[in-house]
């Protein structure tokens, strides 16, 4: 391995470091909340939970290996629902596609809920650009986009922001006087909002599943705006992954058991939405239109492949819950859409060439705890993909985060007993004095921080050496 | 347990030879974890081997991603193993590596089938005591409260591998639980020096959290967590706890 060709050192710590103790202190305390209520939810009262992540994780692992043929049945029922179904190969197209479906209705104003794949594609600024008004209105997104900020967690995406943070947007928008009361600061966004579902003239939404068997799409929200985002304006586009696809409604019921409980702690959601097309003669409500878009953006590149099993994922954010980098750095801090271990897979496998080169440093920022795979309602292996893309990015020669240790004399002196003991004798003779003011940046930043571990005075293979001899005598 | 992990399946009876694996923190800075693991067979009843030409089981690379380098240390290590019939390590990362990690370090490569079979004669110490041997107390007497810390990589093992119960049963030892034991050091390997910061930001976080309910000893089963908070506490004035390998306190609850 040649590492000197290993150019462009990334520094990720510069992005952590200018997160400020609040925003940390939030991430942390409501982080703790989430990994103690899902432990009760799916540990405690789900009998068997172990087993049922198997089995969904085999059921899903199903899908994505049939995905081919699940893919079309899928769109078969949708069509047959009267849904238009559409095939967006990456961002560009699928930013095109639903400004086309947006220009050609006329729309004005789109009243937006929550989706991480229009985040995936930067959807918002692609519809401003086109001259059009994107107002999301999911409680948490709502405030990312009075803030002009980045949604920090896939679940909860103002889980940086503490009420009083809430309380001052609000009161800086216009939207409420400052009040710190999580209920009179929910009513003003509720009073506010109301008039935007009834004035859009498309709902964008994402989609949690789709039922290949019914052509049914299925979300899983806890504030009510997506029904009325998906029902109230005469156009409804839903967006999401390839991957989402379920088999069967059967399967649909183990995956919803699992979803929840391990996103939130819920046994449920507060709303479980079945969208089986649109507005059909004689309904009292929905739209008069709806489309689906299925975006790609390199997930085809996964199947088959060393990361296939990352597309079982259900999107739950339990694994950016447990994460202790994620608590550390906050979901800001990866500099990447979607945050956490998911987020450290997913962010250089999407998207292309590019993606892969701009995030090579993610899969990196980890320590490998495990914790992820630990939660994960689908059991992914997420540390054998962290390791291996490490692998892949060594090979490619991609930028890595500072201080790559020079591994060729390391396995030089790991392969060779006698050098390794004079070395170590050295160490032990000589102290780190000389290797204390190494000019490597990172070393030394680390020491900072950090002191090193002292040398023994007798060696372990001295004193074995000693009682080996003591016993033969 | 990780679903991608070999379990361990060979054992060995009292009097037979037990191979002690040291792990090269011990080899370099912490002679008396490997003092403490021999104490500890031996009063088991097993003879200790200890092969001199060990050196590194090849993790630090492997996490970093260079495998061709890891892959030379790893076949150095197969090799020195390839007569030991039970291998023992004081350490959840080391044996996690060649449980978890040389699977995947060989795939396709012909030292798959070897690497494998190593994977199956490996146990970590506490997982050793408590699932080979079966045992559940350790007949020791130690005064002092003690939080434990099970090192991360354990989950690539067998997570529940007894250091608690076997703490506990001591006699005089109270053992009390973190909040959030779940939560990594922090350490990581190379991690801790290619983001210094965030490794701290997870230290301190873990040794506040052991810290809480005020115990003597910090113990963990691996002393890349114990490097890692030792060297964070000497720099941040007012943690007191003594930082060690779990051994070292079912060694020294024994009589002398």
């Amino acid at each position: 391995m040649k590492q000197s060709k290993r150019v462009g050192v990334v520094d990720v710590e510069a992005i952590g470091i200018g997160k400020s103790e609040s925003s940390r202190a939030s991430v942390r305390s409501a982080s703790e909340k989430k990994v103690v209520s899902r432990a009760m939810a799916l540990e405690a009262e789900v009998e068997n939970s172990a087993d049922l992540r198997l089995e969904a994780a085999a059921r899903r692992q199903h899908v994505i290996d049939h995905l081919d043929e699940y893919l079309l049945a899928a769109e078969k029922s949708m069509t047959d629902n009267g849904i238009q179904v559409h095939w967006a190969a990456d961002q560009e197209e699928a930013q095109q596609l639903v400004v086309k479906l947006c220009h050609d209705a006329g729309v004005k104003r789109i009243a937006k809920s929550k989706s991480m794949v229009s985040e995936e594609i930067h959807l918002n600024g692609a519809l401003e650009a086109a001259g059009m008004e994107v107002v999301e209105t999911d409680l948490g997104e709502f405030v990312v986009q009075l803030d002009n900020d980045h949604p920090s967690h896939i679940v909860t995406p103002i889980i940086h922001k503490s009420r009083k943070d809430v309380a001052a947007t609000f009161a800086r928008e216009g939207i409420s006087e400052y009040n710190e009361d999580p209920e009179a600061l929910t009513m003003a966004a509720r009073r506010h909002l109301r008039s935007v579902f009834m004035s859009a003239d498309c709902g964008i939404t994402g989609a949690n599943f789709i039922v290949a068997e019914t052509g049914r799409l299925v979300t899983v929200s806890n504030e009510g705006n997506l029904r009325l985002t998906s029902n109230t304006p005469r156009l409804h586009i839903a967006m999401t992954g390839i991957e989402k696809i379920v088999a069967t409604e059967a399967d649909l019921a183990l995956l919803l058991k699992l979803l929840a409980r391990s996103a939130t702690g819920q046994s449920l959601t507060v709303y479980t939405q079945f969208l089986g097309g649109p507005r059909a003669s004689g309904d009292p409500d929905g739209p008069d239109a709806m489309h689906v878009i299925l975006l790609d953006n390199g997930r085809t590149n996964l199947l088959g492949g060393r990361y296939r099993e990352m597309l079982r994922c259900i999107r739950c954010g339990a694994c950016l819950n447990v994460c202790p980098v994620y608590r550390a750095v906050t979901g800001h801090g990866y500099g990447s859409v979607y945050p956490g271990p998911m987020g450290a897979i997913f962010s250089p496998l999407l998207g292309g060439e590019e993606s892969r080169r701009k995030y090579a440093y993610l899969p990196k920022a980890s320590s490998l705890c495990g914790a992820c795979e630990e939660v994960c309602p689908v059991a992914i292996p997420i540390p054998k993909m962290l390791v291996a893309l490490r692998e892949e990015s060594m090979r490619m020669h991609m930028p890595g985060p500072g201080g790559t240790p020079p591994w060729a004399p390391w396995s030089m002196l790991a392969t060779s007993p006698g050098i390794w003991k004079v070395a170590l004798e050295s160490g032990r003779a000589i102290g780190w004095g000389p290797a204390r003011i190494a000019p490597v940046a990172a070393f030394q930043r680390w020491l900072q921080h950090h002191d090193l571990p002292a040398w023994p005075r007798q060696s372990f293979r001295s004193w074995w050496k000693k009682r080996d001899a003591e016993s033969d005598s | 347990m990780s679903t991608e992990s070999i379990k361990p399946t060979a054992r060995q009876k009292p009097g037979g030879a037990v191979h002690l694996m040291l792990t090269c923190l011990c080899d370099a800075f912490y002679p008396e974890v490997g003092m403490a693991a021999v104490r500890i067979l031996e009063h088991r009843g097993y003879k200790v081997a200890f092969e001199a030409n060990q050196t590194c089981c090849a993790q630090p690379a492997f996490n970093h991603g260079d495998w061709a380098a890891a892959r030379k240390v790893a076949r150095a290590t197969l090799k020195v193993f390839r007569d030991a019939e039970v291998l023992v390590t004081p350490s959840g990362s080391c044996a996690a590596m060649i449980r978890w990690g040389f699977p995947q370090l060989f795939r396709g490569e012909p030292e798959l089938e070897e690497a494998k079979a190593l994977g199956s004669r490996t146990w970590e110490l506490m997982e050793f005591l408590a699932l080979h041997e079966g045992l559940e107390a350790w007949p020791g007497k130690w005064e002092g409260r003690v939080v434990l810390h099970k090192s991360c990589h354990l989950r690539e093992l067998q997570p529940h591998n007894g250091s608690d119960l076997l703490l506990a049963s001591i006699k005089g030892l109270e053992l009390v639980g973190p909040k959030t034991p779940e939560q990594c050091c922090g350490f990581g390997g190379t991690f801790t020096v290619s983001f210094p910061w965030t490794s701290q930001e997870m230290g301190g976080n873990k040794l506040r959290d052991l810290s809480t309910t005020g115990p003597d000893v910090i113990a963990s089963t691996d002393m890349g967590c114990v490097m890692h908070l030792r060297g964070m506490a000497a720099k941040a004035p007012g943690v007191s706890p003594r930082l060690c390998h779990v051994a070292e306190i079912l060694a020294e609850s024994l009589a002398p």
